[in-house]
């Protein structure tokens, strides 16, 4: 098929075309039709009657050019470039986030989205596990000097898998929405988000090549054969109460003193030394519940009304996208007692935001959720951040 | 509270078919936690309202394919790591997930919550008469200690006589992980 342009240079040749026009067995398809002399007509001509078209406008003196030669070689041209850049886009970002990864393919992952979004998203060490593996946390800003900010942490118990695959999937959500969604870009306008992905790197590797259901740190405990620390026993909040084991043996083992565990020193260390963390969100599996203080004693909290309220909209919210049910109330009222939790920690210290997420499910999978969940997981889980999210920086204290 | 028995618990439950969640069945339940002796399992009373869905023909396929198989059968890790169960393994992580239920009532406690969390192996015991065994090696979750507790149980099962749990014991938890 070709294109041809028709300049025509009067009223009379204007009505030339337009009984060109009327000829429907040539089919031709006037991509900008004859109306007045001012204006070219642009016309595709089906292969069998291009010589025919042309042999009439010659004969009636009417000026052309050919636009295009062969139609179909443009587009074929077209659908190549279309595949060509489908397939660097893949290539460029073949991270998928629907499937479970080593510690190894995360922290490439964490290059890839800080080179990706470097506008707004950089990497930063805050420490080294145990066993020497970086401790990496993500910062989300866009710029600014120490503006109030959100702490969001996954992964401090390795075996609870569903949570640095969800962190991961919300790293690049929120990075991606800047600019695109008004509420997260209005948020990252005003305040920073601190991504801490994989909590407890040495425990996670362990669940990989060892034991899928490691829970503890991979700390050696002096005299005893038994490895390992409970990070969530370990931060200093009512240390050493009931809700924790002394036994180095228990999957529940506080550890020999609070921050023991240099996973929860660098994280302390880390927000004592920023001095304008606003909210704490920490993320586990499995029950769907969603918690705020107190864990380590059954009283409430001096905010429970407002954290209470704000937990409960965030379960809405979380509800709104598949169903899936939270249970919302403080640690104690609502699980177990527990002493050395993180969120009481950091209530303590003053973050009056601090939650604690339990993800799906409600125990036919428990911690081998199958990776078909991860997405969905992370898409309502991500909804009831937000809710926080926007509840933190809309109410600056 | 019952002086110097135990703890009696009323329930209103709703059941739901976990491979059809649109079948629900309606129930009530009485549970008695005895007092002291932690070793025996608590009382347990209850009333469906309503049926239960017939599973006979499933129930069948499933007997007669396992009882055709030349060599026992034999398999790891279900659900594997990454959560996955291959669908001809469906039928044994069901059956383990009814066998573990009575094993977990004759070990509750109100101070436990225990959760089946992977069957670590399992391998079929050939019998001579119409009875499928599997031996089991399960892993319980138990919620409030966060403990993971390595489980045997000897299972037996045919459609029509449903499951025994015949043997089980509670095995020692390695020290390293």
């Amino acid at each position: 098929h070709q294109v041809l342009r028709i300049k025509t240079r009067n009223e009379e040749e204007v009505k030339q075309l337009q009984l060109l026009e009327s000829l429907e067995h040539l089919e031709l398809d006037f991509w900008i039709n004859p109306s007045t002399a001012a204006l070219p007509v642009d016309v595709r001509i089906p292969a069998n009657n291009v010589q025919a078209v042309k042999a009439f406008l010659e004969s009636h003196g009417i000026e052309y050019s050919i636009l295009i030669e062969d139609l179909q070689v443009v587009l074929d041209k077209e659908k190549e470039d279309m595949a060509y850049g489908q397939q660097r886009e893949r290539s460029s970002n073949s991270f998928n986030y629907g499937v479970y990864h080593t510690l190894d393919s995360i922290y490439a992952e964490l290059d890839h989205l800080a080179s990706e979004y470097s506008n707004i998203v950089s990497k930063l060490q805050i420490g080294q596990s145990y066993e020497k593996r970086p401790l990496y946390v993500l910062k989300f800003s866009t710029g600014g000097r120490n503006r109030p900010a959100i702490w969001l942490d996954a992964g401090i118990h390795s075996r609870e898998w569903v949570t640095q695959a969800s962190a991961i999937w919300i790293a690049k959500k929120i990075a991606s929405d800047y600019g695109n969604d008004p509420s997260v870009t209005s948020l990252l306008n005003k305040m920073d988000i601190f991504l801490l992905t994989v909590s407890n790197p040495d425990g996670y590797v362990f669940t990989h090549t060892t034991n899928r259901m490691w829970r503890k740190t991979r700390s050696k405990n002096p005299g005893s054969v038994c490895v390992g620390v409970d990070p969530n026993r370990n931060w200093d909040a009512g240390f050493g109460g009931p809700g924790a084991s002394s036994n180095p043996c228990s999957d529940s083992y506080r550890g020999p003193s609070a921050n023991s565990e240099v996973e929860v020193r660098s994280v302390v260390n880390f927000i004592k030394n920023h001095g304008n963390i606003r909210a704490f969100l920490t993320l586990h599996s499995y029950s769907q519940l969603l918690m705020y203080p107190y864990g380590y004693k059954c009283t409430q909290p001096a905010d429970y009304a407002e954290l209470d309220a704000l937990g409960r909209a965030a379960a809405s919210s979380i509800r709104s996208l598949y169903g899936t049910t939270f249970t919302v109330g403080s640690i104690c009222t609502t699980i177990y007692q527990a002493s050395g939790g993180s969120i009481d920690w950091s209530y303590d210290y003053g973050i009056k935001y601090s939650f604690a997420f339990e993800l799906r499910d409600t125990g036919r999978y428990g911690f081998v959720l199958p990776a078909s969940q991860i997405i969905p997981t992370a898409e309502e889980t991500w909804l009831g951040l937000k809710k926080i999210m926007e509840h933190v920086r809309d109410n600056p204290y | 509270d019952i002086d110097d028995v135990g703890h009696k618990y009323y329930l209103e439950l709703e059941l739901e078919d976990v491979l059809d969640k649109d079948s629900t069945v309606n129930c009530t339940a009485e549970v008695l936690y005895h007092l002291g002796n932690k070793n025996i399992a608590p009382d347990v009373q209850f009333t469906l309202e309503g049926e239960l869905k017939n599973t006979d023909e499933a129930d069948n396929i499933f007997y007669n394919r396992v009882k055709s198989l030349e060599k026992e059968l034999v398999a790891e890790n279900i659900p594997d790591s990454h959560g996955n169960v291959p669908p001809e393994m469906e039928p044994i992580h069901l059956l383990a997930w009814v066998a573990s239920g009575y094993v977990i009532w004759q070990n509750s406690t109100e101070n436990t919550k225990f959760q089946l969390a992977q069957i670590k192996h399992v391998k079929q015991v050939k019998r001579t008469d119409e009875y499928l065994e599997f031996d089991y090696m399960i892993l319980l979750h138990d919620m409030v200690s966060q403990e993971i507790i390595p489980w045997q149980m000897t299972v037996l099962w045919h459609p029509q006589h449903g499951v025994q749990v015949t043997q089980d014991s509670r095995q020692p938890k390695h020290a390293s992980g």
